[in-house]
């Protein structure tokens, strides 16, 4: 039988076979860096903090990468997810933020930095930037404040959250310590700066113990009407 | 119907007279009434160690001896399952196996072939060899195509002396002077293609699987927690756990006790139980191992 006879009968008489079938090959742009990141806002003061793991797959790229980045003397930003598109968004940013400086000759608002990042992720709407965003610092009011993105910049304003890795250990425990959720008779008042520190380095402590991806140390980053101030703090290294 | 005959001979070896063979050359009593119970059902005895020792230089250890060691972290995806699990299994007496891979087929093929080994030890009479327990591992894993996920470090003092297999899931085998397996054996490679070498003493040999499991505990993910080992000499066994306790456990730095009332009470009732008192008894209260 010829070979056009075959292709012509196997197309009328028979379900195309998978060696026929035109053959996509796909490229993946993305990768998981790992890594955890965490804000809360208080009264007078916001607080980011990061663990420094850096990593892909079963290997460690480094054990000193903070995920956070400073944006000004009251804005931070937290950012981790895929690395390639964290260095992309924070240069961004970045460069975005020294332009407002020249033509303004002020600051941006942390308010509007957390707009500006909304218009600069749903501008990749359909090849987003696979980073999951904290911005933390204090409002126009002096008082802390924390706002939480998607990766495609939906957001809002919260008085703590966490992402990254290990997410979805850390928000419970918050939701309870800072929430009162799950807590009868819970009296909410405000949380002193000491005590926030505490419980960051506690929950950052269990999360270390059960996710792959947290570890080595984390680093709490303070925002008060005097500045940034930094911390650091061990965890697991294993 | 077929009438009874002969069994023609199935080749290999017959150990049938060895017994026999040893008591003429006046080794060992000769229990002629055994002897005869065990020639009927065709087994083959025999007592008594082999004398012949052979100096073994491309071990994982001194000349008469194996060290494995194994960390102790499981995971699912990536969150740590169990913080202190115990990876050495063990075969037989003589032999133990180190398991990476899917838990479950490492902790189920290693029990099967134990099971396996301890009938064939009844049968044969004899302890069994290192190279059998490979043999019917590699065998199984082969027949299962891979699909048994596990990766196993063989190792064991048998009548030939200590060695020491690696077996692959598809069921290759390797023996070799020293071997790694599972997430963290690149990095555990890396030491011991620095520190081996051919004739070590136990201690320096201990030394060297426990500088390989820890590079492979901090630099791996899919690994963690302490370090087990599991030194295996000739007539002598000694199980390790842990040996190191790598990683300590964070440490609270503050308090999270919950004022009393902060679990909701729905509805309270009170009855009075008629009871007699049998025994008492003081315990002391045990925490739950959770390192």
């Amino acid at each position: 039988m010829a070979f056009s006879d075959m292709m012509s009968y196997n197309s009328m008489k028979q379900p195309l076979q998978d060696y026929q079938a035109p053959n996509q090959l796909h490229f993946n742009p993305y990768d998981f860096n790992g890594g955890t990141i965490l804000a809360i806002a208080g009264e007078d003061y916001a607080l980011i903090a990061t663990d420094t793991r850096l990593s892909q797959g079963f290997s460690i790229h480094s054990h000193d990468n903070p995920k956070t980045y400073p944006l000004s003397s009251k804005t931070v930003l937290g950012c981790c997810g895929f690395h390639g598109d964290v260095l992309t968004l924070t240069k961004v940013i970045s460069a975005r933020l020294q332009i407002f400086e020249k033509d303004h000759n002020k600051q941006m608002p942390t308010s509007s930095v957390a707009a500006m990042l909304s218009t600069i992720l749903y501008y990749r709407r359909f090849f987003p930037y696979y980073t999951h965003n904290l911005v933390a610092g204090l409002d126009d009011d002096g008082k802390g404040c924390v706002y939480s993105f998607d990766p495609v910049g939906s957001y809002e304003r919260e008085v703590f959250r966490a992402k990254g890795s290990a997410s979805s250990m850390l928000q419970p425990l918050l939701d309870n310590q800072i929430g009162g959720k799950n807590q009868q008779g819970y009296v909410a008042q405000p949380l002193p700066l000491e005590r926030c520190v505490t419980l960051v380095k506690d929950v950052f402590t269990s999360a270390a113990e059960r996710d792959i991806y947290t570890g080595d140390s984390v680093q709490i980053s303070i925002i008060t009407k005097d500045g940034i101030k930094n911390e650091r703090f061990p965890l697991r290294r294993d | 119907m077929a009438a009874l005959c002969a069994e023609p001979p199935k080749g290999g070896f017959s150990f049938e007279n060895c017994a026999r063979d040893r008591h003429q050359a006046g080794q060992i009593p000769f229990p002629l009434a055994r002897y005869i119970t065990y020639k009927t059902t065709h087994h083959s005895i025999g007592w008594g160690e082999c004398t012949h020792t052979q100096k073994n230089t491309n071990d994982n250890v001194h000349m008469d001896g194996v060290v494995l060691g194994a960390d102790t972290r499981a995971t699912e995806d990536t969150v740590v399952a169990d913080k202190n699990c115990a990876k050495i299994h063990y075969l037989s007496d003589n032999i133990y196996c180190c398991g990476a891979g899917t838990a479950a087929d490492t902790e189920m093929t290693t029990q099967l072939i134990s099971a396996e080994l301890e009938l064939h030890r009844l049968n044969t009479g004899r302890i069994p060899r290192v190279g059998t327990a490979n043999r019917l591992l590699k065998q199984m894993l082969f027949r299962y195509q891979g699909y048994i996920g596990a990766a196993l470090v063989l190792g064991g003092v048998d009548t030939t002396g200590p060695s020491l297999y690696s077996i692959w899931p598809h069921g290759s085998t390797d023996k070799l002077p020293y071997v790694t397996m599972g997430s963290g054996s690149l990095a555990a490679m890396a030491v011991f293609e620095d520190g081996f070498k051919p004739d070590m003493t136990r201690e320096e040999a201990m030394k060297l699987v426990r500088d390989a499991i820890a590079a492979g505990i901090f630099n791996d993910l899919g690994s963690g927690s302490n370090i087990d080992l599991c030194v295996i000499t000739q007539g002598k066994v000694e199980y390790i756990r842990p040996h190191e306790i790598a990683n300590q456990k964070g440490v609270k730095q503050g308090k999270y006790l919950y004022k009393r009332g902060t679990t909701g009470v729905l509805s309270t009732e009170v009855k009075k139980v008629e009871f007699d008192i049998i025994g008492t008894e003081i315990r002391r209260h045990q925490p739950m191992e959770t390192q």
